[in-house]
C-alpha cells in the first residue's frame, strides 16, 4: 500500500515538475520551419529574414499559462485566460510580415494579450506601443515584457479606439482586438504609406487578415488576405 | 406489494414525472444555450432518449432484485431524477470543455463525453420509474402511456410559461421540487409504507424551492461568449436581465470604455457612433441600443455601412432627392433598434419593425425608453412582436424598402455555429413572399457578414436568383445587386429592374466609402476588385457564374454547399461539403479548421456516439445477461425498433412544418408538441381498451393506415393551407393546428402500448427488451432525422416514417409469440 502512495506521489511530482531543462531553442527553431513550411505551401511568400530572426528568438512558452507551456511550440492557438488567445504561430508571422516593418520602425499595437506579438514586433522595430482594454492581462504582460527584457515595449491599459496621440504617427498598427468596425483614429495616426493589419474571426479561428494599406496621399485601400492556401472552385478558379 | 394487491397504476405521479423530464430537456437545452451554444440541442435530444433506453437494460437486468420492492424503486427513481437534474448539470459545469478547441484539442472529445453521460443520468432515472410501472402494469401499459405522455404534453407548455418567469437554472431546482412531488403523489397512489413518506418527500422539496428562490444554482457561462468578452472590459456591467424563453436577455452599459458598435463602417467614415448599451441574448450578440434625442446628425455613421445602400438607390430624401415621402420601411429582426433608426436617418415616411423577443421591445420601449428616445412609442414606428418570415407572409402591405437586419453576431457566424439551425428566414419561399409584399419599385435588402472564401452572400444570391426565377422573372440579373465592405456584403433584390440611375447610385455609394460593388446589372470587371483587395474578385466572378447558363454547375464545384435553401431544407447556415472537410483538415495547420462549418460534422459525431453509447449501454447488457434467453422474437424487435424510429421521425418532420405556420418557433414548439403528445396519449388510451391478438392487430393496421393516408395528405394540401391561413389571428392558428395534429396525433399514439400489451400477452419478460430497443431507436431516430432533413427535407423524413410504420403493421400481424 506505502509502496503505491509514494510511487503515485512520485509520479504526480514528475507531471507537475515544470519543463525546466527542456531543449525549447530547438523546439522553437522546429515550430518556426513548420510555420515556413505552412506558408510556402499556402502560396504566401517567404516572410522577410526579419520575422524569422524574431520568431526564432521569442520565447513563446513564456507566454502563456504554466500548464500550457508543453504546447507552446505546437501551431495552433492556445487560451490565455478571461477569454483570449495566443494567436497561432503561422498567423503571427503572416501579420508581422504583412506590415512590412524594420529597424527604426514605430508600431502601435491594439490588443496586448499575453505580449506575444509584441515581442515578436519588439524584436525587429525601435518600439512598440501596446494597448489593453482588459486590465490583467495587461498587468500581467507588461510585466513579462519587462521581465524578458522588452525596454522598447510600452503597455498601456485602456480603450485603444483614440490610440495612443502622443506617439503618433505609426509606421504599422496591429489590431489583435475584435471591434467591429476600425476605429477613424486609428486611420488617423497611421504615417502615409503605413500599414495596419486586423484578424477576424472567432476566437482560435481567424478566418481571414485585412491589411489596411495607407496611400501617400492619406487614401486608404484594404486587402483580405486568406491565411491559408484554398480555392473554394474545384479545378482552379 | 404483489400487483394484485395494488390499486392501481400512480398515474398522476407518472404524468407529473414524465411532464418534469420534459421540462427538464428543455431546460437544458436553454442552459446549454446559455453557456455555451445552442447547437448542443441534439445532444441533448439523444442523451434524453438514452437515458430512456439504458433505463429499460437496466430494469431487465435487476427485475428480479427489484420485482419484490416495485413500490420502493420507483419511490427511489423519482427521488433520484430530483437530485440528479441540478446535480448532474452543476458537475458538466465543473467540466472544462471548450467547443471552440475541439479541432484543435483531442482532450476536448472525453471531456464532451464526460458531459454528455452526467446529462444522460436523470433520464436515465426518470425513464427507469417509468418503465417500471409499464412493466409492473403491462396489461394497462396503454394507460400508464397515456398518463407518461400527456404529462409530457403538459410538460411541454408549462415549462414555456415557467421560463417566462425564472431563468432555466432556477427552473431546475424547481423541477427537482416537482420530481419530490411526484414521488410524494407516488407514496400516496401505491400506498406506499412507512405512511409518512409522502410528507417526507414533501419536506424534501422545500429546501429545493428556497433554492430556486434564492438563485443557487448559478451558471458559469463559456469566457468566449460575447458577454462574457464584453465583460472583462473594466467598468461594464450588467444593468439588467431578463428571464424568458427564447432566450435571457442582457443588457450591459460600459461607464468607461464607450461601445461603438457599427459593423464593418467605411474606412473613410470619420463619425463615431453616440452612446449605446449592448444586449446579449443568452451571452450572443450583441443587439445595440443607441441613445437617441430624435437628433439624425449623431446617427451620421449609420449611413456608412452596407445596409444603408438601399436608401440611396430608393432616393431617400436625406440624400437629397426630389421624393415628396420617405420610404415605408419594414425591418425584420429589429432587435434593440439598430436598422430601425438607420430608416429615420433617411427620412423613412414610417417604419414597421418585427421583433421576435418581448423582451427586447419592452426594454426598449419601457425600461429603456427615455435612452432611446422613445424609439419603439413614435408615432412613425410600429413594433410588432412575432416572427419575420410569419409577419411577413401574413401582412398585406406593400413597402418601399424590406430590411432584413443582421443579428447574428460575427463571431459565432463566422465559426459556424449556426450550420444545423433551421432558418425560415433565408429560403426561396421566404424572398419569394418579401418580395410580394414590396411596392412595385420596391428593393428588398439583406445584410450579411462577409465570409472568405464568399459563403453566404453568394448562397443568399443563389436563393434570390432561384425566387426571382420562381416567381416567373426571366432575366433575374436585372433585379439583383451586391456590395461588400471589409466585413459586411448587402445584396438587393428588387421587384422591377434597376434602372440607370439607381445603378449610378449603387456606384456612387460604393465610391464614396470604398465598398466595392460585388455585382450590378451591365457591371464592368475591372470595377470588381478595387477597394477591399481580394486575390479573386470571387463576389463579381461567381455572381456572373450563378446567372449564367452553367449555374448548377459551379453550385456543385464551390467546395462550400451554396446550393439554395428552401422551406423543406431550411439549413442556410450550412456550408459544409465532405470533400471540402477533408481538404481544410488537411490544412489545419495553416488555420484550414477556421473555415469549416463543424457543426454538422458534431451531428455526424453526435449520431454515432447515439449509435455506440445506445448499443453500450442498452443492447450489450441485456445480451450479456441472462435476458437474452427472453429475448423477443424478430418480428416483435422489428416492430419496436420500426415504431421508435418511426415516431421521431415524423415528429420532428411534422413539428418543423407547423413552426413555419404558428410563425413564431418556441411557442410553436410548445404548442405542437403538447398536441401530439396529448392526442398520442388519447390514442394510447384507445388503444387501452382493445384487447386480444386480432382486435390489437387490427388497431395498430387501422392507426397505421389512416396515419400513412393522413401524412400523405398533409404534404400535399398543407403548404397550400398554411399560406391561405396564415393572416389568422394566433389564436385561430393554435386551433387549426391542434385540430390538424389531432388525426395523425391519436394514430401515432396507438402502436406502442398496443405492442406492449401484445408483449404483456406472449412473453411479459421480454417487455424491458422492447422499452430498451425502442429506447434505441429513439435515441438513433432523433439525430437521424436531423440528418436526413438535411440531406433529403423534410418530405422524405415523413415519407421514410410512413414507411416505417407500415414495416411495424407487418411485423404485428406476424405475431409476437
Amino acid at each position: 500500500m506505502n509502496r503505491y502512495f509514494v510511487m503515485g506521489t512520485l509520479l504526480c511530482f514528475c507531471c507537475a515538475l515544470p519543463s525546466y531543462g527542456e531543449d525549447y531553442g530547438a523546439k522553437r527553431h522546429k515550430m518556426v520551419e513548420e510555420v515556413l513550411a505552412d506558408l510556402a505551401a499556402n502560396g504566401n511568400p517567404a516572410p522577410s529574414p526579419d520575422v524569422v530572426k524574431a520568431m526564432e528568438k521569442v520565447k513563446r512558452h513564456r507566454f502563456v499559462p504554466d500548464w500550457l507551456t508543453r504546447f507552446a511550440y505546437i501551431n495552433r492557438p492556445l487560451p490565455i485566460g478571461h477569454g483570449q488567445t495566443i494567436s497561432q504561430p503561422v498567423i503571427v508571422a503572416l501579420m508581422t510580415d504583412l506590415i512590412e516593418v524594420k529597424a527604426g520602425d514605430k508600431v502601435l499595437e491594439i490588443g496586448t494579450g499575453s505580449g506575444y506579438q509584441a515581442a515578436v514586433l519588439a524584436e525587429i522595430v525601435k518600439s512598440v506601443y501596446s494597448m489593453e482594454i482588459i486590465e490583467p492581462l495587461g498587468k500581467e504582460a507588461a510585466e513579462r515584457l519587462a521581465a524578458l527584457g522588452y525596454g522598447n515595449v510600452q503597455v498601456k491599459l485602456g480603450d485603444g479606439y483614440y490610440g495612443w496621440p502622443a506617439e503618433a504617427p505609426f509606421d504599422a498598427i496591429v489590431v489583435t482586438a475584435a471591434a467591429s468596425h476600425v476605429p477613424p483614429p486609428l486611420i488617423a495616426q497611421l504615417k502615409p504609406g503605413g500599414r495596419m493589419v486586423i484578424p477576424l474571426g472567432a476566437q482560435f479561428m481567424t478566418q481571414y487578415l485585412m491589411l489596411v494599406e495607407k496611400r501617400p496621399d492619406g487614401s486608404v485601400s484594404s486587402r483580405q488576405v486568406i491565411p491559408v492556401g484554398f480555392v473554394p472552385l474545384t479545378g482552379g478558379h | 406489494m404483489p400487483a394484485d394487491r395494488m390499486p392501481r397504476p400512480p398515474f398522476f405521479a407518472i404524468g407529473l414525472l414524465s411532464g418534469c423530464l420534459l421540462a427538464y430537456e428543455i431546460a437544458l437545452t436553454r442552459l446549454f444555450s446559455m453557456v455555451l451554444w445552442h447547437h448542443f440541442a441534439y445532444m441533448i435530444i439523444s442523451a434524453a432518449m438514452l437515458g430512456y433506453g439504458a433505463s429499460g437494460t437496466a430494469l431487465t437486468l435487476l427485475r428480479e432484485r427489484i420485482a419484490p420492492h416495485f413500490s420502493t424503486a420507483f419511490l427511489a427513481t423519482a427521488a433520484m431524477l430530483a437530485l440528479t437534474m441540478p446535480l448532474s448539470f452543476l458537475l458538466a459545469q465543473q467540466i472544462p470543455f471548450n467547443p471552440l478547441e475541439l479541432l484543435w484539442d483531442t482532450s476536448q472529445l472525453p471531456k464532451l463525453l464526460a458531459i454528455y453521460l452526467l446529462v444522460v443520468l436523470p433520464f436515465f432515472f426518470g425513464g427507469a420509474g417509468i418503465g417500471l410501472v409499464l412493466w409492473r402494469f403491462g396489461m394497462q401499459a396503454g394507460r400508464v402511456y397515456a398518463a407518461d405522455i400527456f404529462g409530457a404534453g403538459a410538460g411541454s407548455l408549462g415549462v414555456v410559461a415557467l421560463l417566462f418567469f425564472m431563468s432555466p437554472s432556477d427552473l431546475l431546482m424547481v423541477l427537482a421540487a416537482l420530481a419530490l412531488l411526484a414521488a410524494a403523489i407516488a407514496a400516496i397512489e401505491l400506498k406506499a409504507q412507512p405512511g409518512w413518506l409522502a410528507k417526507f418527500f414533501l419536506v424534501l422539496a422545500l429546501p429545493a424551492i428556497a433554492a430556486a428562490h434564492a438563485g443557487w444554482l448559478k451558471i458559469h457561462p463559456s469566457p468566449y461568449k460575447d458577454l462574457s468578452q464584453t465583460l472583462n472590459i473594466s467598468g461594464t456591467r450588467v444593468i439588467e436581465e431578463r428571464p424568458g424563453p427564447l432566450g435571457d436577455v442582457s443588457v450591459v452599459e460600459s461607464t468607461r470604455i464607450p461601445f461603438r458598435y457599427a459593423p464593418g463602417m467605411s474606412l473613410n467614415a470619420l463619425d463615431e457612433p453616440p452612446p449605446q448599451l449592448e444586449m446579449f441574448v443568452d451571452g450572443n450578440g450583441p443587439t445595440v441600443l443607441t441613445r437617441f434625442d430624435g437628433n439624425l446628425a449623431p446617427l451620421a455613421h449609420l449611413g456608412q455601412l452596407t445596409s444603408a445602400l438601399p436608401y440611396h438607390v430608393l432616393g431617400s430624401p436625406a440624400i437629397g432627392t426630389h421624393r415628396a415621402h420617405g420610404p415605408y420601411v419594414l425591418v425584420l429582426g429589429a432587435g434593440a433598434g439598430a436598422d430601425v433608426l438607420q430608416a429615420l436617418y433617411y427620412r423613412a415616411g414610417s417604419v414597421d419593425a418585427v421583433e421576435l423577443d418581448r423582451n427586447i421591445i419592452d426594454l426598449v420601449r419601457n425600461r429603456f425608453g427615455d435612452f432611446s428616445g422613445n424609439l419603439y412609442k413614435r408615432p412613425d414606428v410600429r413594433v410588432h412582436e412575432g416572427e419575420a418570415r410569419g409577419f411577413a407572409s401574413a401582412r398585406l402591405g406593400h413597402y418601399d424598402l424590406i430590411q432584413v437586419a443582421l443579428l447574428d453576431s460575427f463571431g459565432v457566424a463566422s465559426a459556424g455555429l449556426y450550420g444545423l439551425s433551421e432558418s425560415y428566414l433565408y429560403t426561396v419561399e421566404a424572398l419569394q413572399t418579401y418580395l410580394g409584399h414590396l411596392a412595385p419599385d420596391g428593393v428588398l435588402s439583406i445584410t450579411r457578414w462577409l465570409t472568405l472564401p464568399p459563403r453566404d452572400s453568394l448562397k443568399l444570391f443563389a436563393t434570390a436568383i432561384a425566387a426571382l426565377e420562381k416567381s416567373g422573372v426571366p432575366d433575374p440579373g436585372r433585379r439583383l445587386a451586391m456590395i461588400r465592405g471589409w466585413k459586411t456584403v448587402t445584396l438587393l433584390v428588387k421587384n422591377s429592374e434597376f434602372s440607370p440611375d439607381e445603378i449610378a447610385a449603387i456606384r456612387e455609394f460604393s465610391r464614396t466609402r470604398s465598398f466595392d460593388p460585388g455585382y450590378y446589372p451591365g457591371m464592368l470587371p475591372e470595377e470588381a476588385n478595387r477597394y477591399n483587395l481580394l486575390a479573386q474578385p470571387y463576389f463579381y466572378e461567381s455572381a456572373i457564374a450563378l446567372l449564367g447558363p452553367g449555374s448548377q454547375d459551379f453550385i456543385d464545384r464551390y467546395k462550400f454547399n451554396i446550393e439554395p435553401a428552401t422551406d423543406d431544407r431550411p439549413y442556410f447556415f450550412r456550408f459544409f461539403k465532405w470533400d471540402a472537410a477533408v481538404e481544410l483538415f488537411s490544412l489545419r495547420q495553416q488555420g484550414g479548421m477556421a473555415l469549416l462549418d463543424w457543426s454538422y460534422p458534431l451531428l455526424v459525431a453526435t449520431l454515432i456516439q447515439a449509435v455506440l453509447a445506445s448499443i453500450l449501454l442498452i443492447l450489450v447488457p441485456l445480451a450479456a445477461s441472462q435476458s437474452r434467453q427472453a429475448l423477443p422474437p424478430a418480428s416483435a424487435a422489428l416492430y419496436f425498433l420500426a415504431i421508435g424510429f418511426a415516431f421521431m421521425f415524423m415528429e420532428i418532420a411534422f413539428i418543423q412544418k407547423f413552426i413555419l405556420f404558428l410563425s413564431h418557433p418556441l411557442y410553436a414548439l410548445a404548442v405542437v408538441l403538447c398536441a401530439f403528445l396529448v392526442f398520442a396519449a388519447l390514442g394510447s388510451w384507445l388503444a387501452g381498451r382493445k384487447q386480444g391478438r386480432a382486435a390489437e392487430a387490427r388497431s395498430v393496421t387501422t392507426a397505421i393506415i389512416a396515419l400513412g393516408a393522413v401524412a400523405l395528405l398533409y404534404l400535399a394540401f398543407l403548404p397550400g393551407l398554411f399560406s391561405a391561413l396564415i393572416h389568422l389571428p394566433d389564436p385561430a392558428k393554435i386551433l387549426i393546428s391542434a385540430a390538424l395534429i389531432a388525426p395523425p396525433g391519436i394514430c401515432m399514439g396507438i402502436p406502442f402500448p398496443t405492442g406492449m400489451a401484445r408483449l404483456a400477452c406472449t412473453l411479459p419478460d421480454a417487455i424491458p427488451w422492447a422499452w430498451a430497443i425502442n429506447g434505441f431507436a429513439s435515441v438513433v431516430g432523433a439525430v437521424l432525422a436531423s440528418l436526413l432533413a438535411v440531406h433529403l427535407g423534410f418530405t422524405a423524413v415523413i415519407l421514410l416514417a410512413v414507411a416505417l410504420y407500415g414495416l411495424a403493421c407487418v411485423a404485428i400481424r406476424r405475431g409476437f409469440a
